[in-house]
């Protein structure tokens, strides 16, 4: 998960005090992926203001971080173009 | 120059926190404690005392509010007492596993109910395992020195300290206290740095969410950090007394080089028991006292030696835990447990609720101990 | 070289939350700890008891953001709030302290440490994120979880039978400078009002309503949806107490019926017409009282 490597007590600080701030890959909690459909965006912004944890990067056009994207949907809700839809991403056995 | 004042305990530990210039003062008032906390907002009112004073409305915050002062890098102060003391627990907890050196003047003060005002241990002693180190005074003069003994000590290991003082006897009663020079304290006593704090330009998160992977790391490391108190705290006693004259140890020992015999008792009876022991020393007995100052962490070392060369222990415990005995008598005898040379530890309950101990209580208390049953958990004076 | 079109941002740019937190999907808490720091910038240091944040925060040795936090126990954020700023102030350091508690944390266990904080008028800006509910430990009643709701010492045979706590009041009882309303619906209004409260000196206090996809049994993707329904049904109205004074952002054109709001949560599902029908009473009641109070001037 993090790059952070305490070998021994003596490794450690005082308390639990943060060292890092690389969290954990939370892409993998996803059942569903948003699909991006670049022609029917309109650079509104929408979509990166709503993300409830700062994985869509703000540019000319949205882009997600999968290897956070949880899949909420929100994105794909607030959308006011239905430029984004969320994708099943289940295998099913 | 130093000076001289004639004033109560609970002043001297006004005086102390003054000029250790703590920064922070987050208190609640409580009977006996309150002159401790008016004396210093008259100090920060009046500008003799630089620091920021927050009325709370509890003693659970006023940790708190200590806490989050120290985590801010200052240098925090409170006092408190009995019931005020037991509120603060879980942030007394706090205070410790955070690792900063907050420290408290407490007032033995008897718990409730019935209500007392009144001075015994049990308070005090309740909070033993909760990671704060503990000093017990005498006296007025070394509450006012053991403020600044206790400020460097913790500073030094990032544990908070309480000192703690009687009741009454102590917080209320008038004795003279020699306040050194500034100039001295603050070499002694230099300002506050931790490693780590609240700081826009090294951001942390303090305090998270611990897995068992590393709690019992951090656990160590607190008792390693007491372990290094207990070094340190010899040292700065040693220091102490190089720079200011007085001096304590981490257990005071009177009259004791020859003793056949020892009584152990911490706080302000201490002073009475010595005067019962100068008597005693007349009738022919070999008798010495041995006053814990430094409780927590335990001063093994010394209790160690001292029962080498003795015949017999008598531990008077102005305190009791329910169901078992006294505290500093199971403390002591527990620290005894597997030496080779080790006395009969006897164990005396007294003067719970502030009942008065008298000279005679002691010579009785030391004269039953002559004949009684080791295993019996001894009421001095109790009403049956 | 014609400048090539970006996406429009409507708040501010700067992040200091990173992806990555461990909040549920769809976690109005922790939209709103994203939008809040954006609203406040990087010299804020933020205070969080025990609450979903404690969690969402990361374990050790991580931290989810840029700026220092201090997590502290469960009844204790504006009395620690109040020792950091102390403690800054003595050093001569500057910051914004933000003390970041559940609805727990404040109508309940914290009550007492922030009225106290507030009587003092301590610097600190204390916002609630009110999920309704005890969610971190599982779901439990708290007195702000909204009257006739299902939680789990609440159940469907005995839901929560006293109105929700009206916080705002209490604070604003206090005579503090600043209290407002917002939701993790209304990023815009919830970000105007934390960049109004940072300019303030004194106890400012923001209620945010937080969508708990978990305790309210909604789909994620109603994060904002639904606190939308709450403001324009009124039953969680928009307004600020300054100074005293009463004034309401948002005044719905048509006002919708409550159960346009309540139908999208799985905890109401259980109630009959009447308990619906009470509720809107309620809701109305609150509201005309609430219109009245914005034309008394200072009541505080």
């Amino acid at each position: 998960m993090t790059e952070v490597k305490f070998k021994t007590a003596h490794d450690l600080p005082p308390c639990s005090i943060s060292v890092t701030n690389e969290l954990t890959k939370t892409g993998n909690w996803r059942n569903a992926k948003p699909v991006f459909h670049k022609e029917k965006c309109i650079q509104c912004g929408i979509c990166w203001k709503v993300c409830p944890n700062a994985c869509i990067i703000l540019g000319e056009y949205p882009e997600w971080n999968m290897d956070y994207c949880k899949g909420c949907g929100v994105c794909a809700e607030e959308c006011p173009k239905d430029a984004i839809e969320m994708e099943d991403e289940r295998v099913m056995i | 120059m130093s000076t001289v004042k004639v004033i109560t305990g609970n002043h001297a530990a006004s005086f102390g926190a003054r000029d250790c210039r703590a920064e922070v003062i987050a208190a609640y008032p409580i009977t006996p404690q309150t002159q401790v906390v008016e004396l210093l907002s008259e100090f920060c009112a009046d500008g003799v005392l630089k620091a920021k004073f927050i009325k709370v409305e509890s003693e659970h915050s006023a940790m708190a509010a200590c806490i989050g002062a120290s985590a801010a890098g200052a240098r925090a102060y409170t006092a408190t007492s009995a019931h005020g003391l037991a509120l603060m627990h879980e942030m007394l907890h706090w205070a410790a596993n955070a690792r900063h050196p907050v420290v408290m003047a407490n007032i033995n003060r008897a718990m409730g109910p019935p209500w007392s005002i009144w001075t015994d241990q049990n308070d005090s002693l309740a909070q033993r395992d909760t990671g704060w180190l503990q000093f017990y005074c005498e006296s007025n003069q070394e509450v006012y020195d053991t403020t600044m003994i206790v400020f460097k000590v913790c500073e030094q290991v990032l544990l908070p300290g309480m000192l703690v003082l009687d009741a009454y006897i102590l917080s209320h009663t008038y004795e003279p206290v020699e306040m050194p020079d500034q100039e001295l304290i603050d070499e002694f006593l230099p300002p506050f740095d931790p490693p780590y704090r609240m700081d826009l330009d090294d951001p942390h998160a303090f305090g998270a969410l611990c897995t068992p992977e590393w709690y019992m790391e951090l656990r160590y490391l607190i008792q390693e950090a007491h372990e290094k108190a207990l070094v340190t705290a010899r040292e700065v006693e040693k220091e102490f007394t190089k720079t200011f004259g007085r001096s304590y140890g981490v257990v005071e020992f009177y009259r004791c080089e020859d003793a056949e015999e020892v009584i152990m008792i911490a706080g302000s009876t201490a002073s009475t028991a010595k005067d019962a022991v100068d008597i005693m020393r007349k009738q022919g007995r070999k008798i010495g006292l041995a006053r814990i100052k430094l409780f927590r962490p335990f001063p093994n070392e010394e209790i160690r030696e001292l029962a080498s060369k003795v015949n017999k222990l008598i531990v008077i415990d102005r305190n009791i835990s329910f169901g078992n005995q006294g505290i500093f008598f199971n403390e002591i005898k527990a620290c005894l447990c597997n030496e080779k040379n080790r006395p009969p530890v006897y164990g005396f309950i007294a003067g719970l609720g502030g009942r008065d101990m008298k000279i005679e209580d002691i010579t009785g208390i030391v004269e039953q101990a002559d004949t009684c049953d080791i295993e019996e958990i001894l009421w001095w004076g109790v009403k049956l | 070289m014609s400048k090539k079109k970006m996406m429009r941002a409507s708040i501010p740019v700067e992040e200091y939350m990173f992806p990555g937190t461990v909040d549920c999907q769809g976690c109005g808490g922790a939209y709103a700890m994203r939008l809040a720091l954006k609203a406040l910038g990087p010299e804020t240091m933020v205070v969080i008891p025990a609450c979903c944040w404690s969690i969402i925060a990361g374990p050790f040795p991580t931290s989810a953001l840029k700026m220092p936090i201090y997590h502290t126990a469960f009844e204790t954020a504006a009395a620690m709030a109040s020792g950091i700023k102390a403690g800054l102030e003595i050093k001569g350091k500057k910051a914004t302290v933000m003390a970041w508690a559940g609805d727990g944390g404040t109508f309940d266990i914290g009550i007492q440490a922030l009225s106290a904080a507030a009587e003092r008028n301590e610097d600190i800006i204390y916002v609630c994120y009110d999920n309704e509910a005890y969610q971190n430990t599982g779901i439990q009643r708290s007195s702000a979880t909204p009257w006739g709701a299902w939680t789990t010492t609440t159940p469907r045979k005995h839901p929560k039978d006293r109105p929700k706590k009206n916080m705002m009041e209490i604070m604003a009882a206090h005579r503090i400078p600043y209290c407002a309303t917002s939701t993790c619906g209304h990023p815009e209004d919830f970000v105007r009002k934390l960049q109004k409260a940072k300019e303030i000196v004194g106890t400012r206090f923001v209620h945010v309503l937080a969508t708990c996809p978990t305790g309210w049994r909604s789909p994620p993707e109603w994060q904002l949806k639904i606190p939308r329904l709450a403001v324009e049904t009124c039953v969680f109205p928009l307004y600020e107490i300054e100074n005293g004074v009463y004034k309401i952002n948002k005044k719905p054109k048509e006002k919708l019926p409550v159960i346009e709001y309540l139908k999208t949560q799985g905890r109401f599902r259980h109630l009959t017409e009447e308990q619906v029908q009470y509720i809107q009473g309620e809701v109305d009641k609150n509201w005309e009282l609430l219109l009245k109070k914005e034309k008394l001037g200072r009541i505080f």
